[in-house]
């Protein structure tokens, strides 16, 4: 099984996705200053979206300082995003911008803090996910 | 000279030292989305308007007021009411713009209207909206609480349900109508609004949040209790509201759908769990697609058909944060 990596404002829609979905999960902090995880095995991240109008930050500028280290973006294996369908096509938009970036393929995508029935698919999902990434790499 | 004890003077507001940085992020992203309704060409919906039946016309400008009616409340009362509770000077500056943006969200649905609709049908739409029970209790609940300023966290449960679930049984049927592939310029601005809407309700719930941490658990509690007495009341009413609009268009269980899944959006804006569960929120799929349209052409790796999912779409991104 591989890791969990998730970044979460203070508004804490994506910690509380990930304290339900009840993994273990390093959390990117708010905080400038403060050390950021530097996952050195298989991960997926968790990421919230927060596009304006026209697409422009989608990925928190945390998340992009997160990502700026190559050792850790060698080990990034997906990406699951937050967001709200009320940004219409923008919708999740984190996910589509780190998948480009880090050739990885959107997981999931979810709104706000998720829903049970968002919990029950990420976890089947994640559950497969990482056996099938296991026995290719083996 | 006579010694008197006025208003204090506020002290000068100085963005560059900012205490909670989501004042200037939700400025920032406020004051980028801005728009007009003269951006949206609703002329081009003239003739699909005038292939709607009369009934769903009356239909479609009634809404239309009910929506106006929540959107001068909430500029010229409920974020006005707040402003008195904000904790820091940007996060005043920033209810100013909600203010100003309902303003322009209730001036547009008379855009609409001197657009696509003749005076009498307008001014009968706006006679309604003033008789009409639902839509009036509805407002006068929220009021109340704008009104009681016992507890400021109240009135930001009532701002958060206003801009989060009440709108949504009126934005439900522009959805509607554009899943149909009619008034789908209105439908453009009805989604501008739609977006607007849900920066307010998250930062109203954001600040909400703060202020809830600074309250003992038992006060908490009843803050909380008295968030899902108001959503229950709330929903009770919005029920009424939607039978009497959609029932005729046989629309009323597909609406309720809709309005199951913003109950527990607004709700999580607070920080809170889910009300409904998963079940009753089953939202039709057109409706989803309505209103976030091309949001799902690309299937993801956990709900796609296995090898069908895109990795990411061409999309602008500020590269020089990105250092690869």
């Amino acid at each position: 099984m591989g890791g969990l990596v998730y970044f979460s404002s203070r508004s804490g829609n994506t910690a509380r996705f990930i304290r339900a979905l009840g993994l273990p999960a390093a959390r990117i902090p708010v905080a400038v200053e403060a050390p950021m995880p530097a996952p050195r095995a298989p991960f997926v991240l968790v990421t919230p979206t927060y596009a304006d109008g026209a697409g422009h930050g989608a990925v928190p500028k945390q998340v992009i300082r997160f990502l700026n280290d190559p050792d850790t973006r060698a080990q990034l294996r997906g990406v699951i995003a937050g967001g709200n369908r009320n940004f219409g096509a923008l919708f999740a938009l984190a996910g589509d911008v780190v998948a480009q970036k880090c050739a990885v393929p959107v997981l999931y995508r979810f709104e706000l803090a998720g829903t049970p029935s968002d919990i029950a698919r990420v976890t089947e999902g994640l559950d497969k996910f990482w056996k099938t990434q296991f026995s290719t790499a083996i | 000279m006579k010694d008197f004890a006025g208003r204090p003077v506020p002290r000068a507001i100085n963005w560059n030292r900012v205490q909670d940085d989501k004042d200037l992020e939700i400025w920032n992203r406020l004051t980028v989305n801005f728009w007009l309704p003269e951006k949206v060409p609703l002329s081009n919906d003239i003739q699909s308007w005038s292939q709607l039946t009369g009934d769903e016309q009356r239909l479609t400008i009634r809404v239309f007021t009910g929506l106006t009616l929540l959107d001068t409340i909430q500029n010229t009362v409920g974020a006005p009411a707040l402003m008195p509770d904000a904790v820091t000077p940007h996060e005043e500056a920033v209810l100013t713009n909600i203010a100003f943006m309902e303003a322009v969200h209730a001036r547009s649905y008379s855009s609409i209207f001197s657009t696509l609709c003749s005076t009498p049908e307008v001014d009968e739409a706006f006679r309604w909206s003033e008789e009409n029970p639902h839509l009036q209790q509805k407002a006068r609940l929220i009021l109340d609480e704008y009104d009681a300023a016992s507890q400021p966290l109240k009135k930001k449960v009532a701002s958060v349900f206003l801009e989060s679930f009440l709108f949504y049984s009126g934005f439900y049927l522009p959805m509607h109508w554009s899943s149909r592939a009619r008034l789908t310029n209105t439908a453009d601005l009805i989604r501008l609004i739609i977006r607007d809407e849900a920066v307010h309700g998250y930062y109203i719930g954001y600040k909400f949040q703060r202020g809830l941490e600074r309250l003992s658990e038992a006060e908490r509690q009843e803050i909380k209790d008295f968030a899902f007495a108001l959503i229950f009341d709330l929903y009770a009413i919005e029920c009424r509201y939607t039978e009497t609009l959609y029932d005729p268009l046989g629309l009323t269980e597909d609406v309720k759908a809709f309005l199951h899944y913003n109950a527990n959006k607004a709700l999580q804006n607070l920080g809170f769990e889910n009300l409904f569960p998963d079940e009753l929120c089953r939202v039709n799929p057109a409706i989803l697609a309505a209103l976030s349209p091309n949001a799902d052409e690309n299937h993801d790796f956990f709900s796609g058909s296995g090898s069908s999912y895109v990795i990411g779409k061409a999309v602008a991104t500020e590269d020089e944060d990105w250092d690869f």
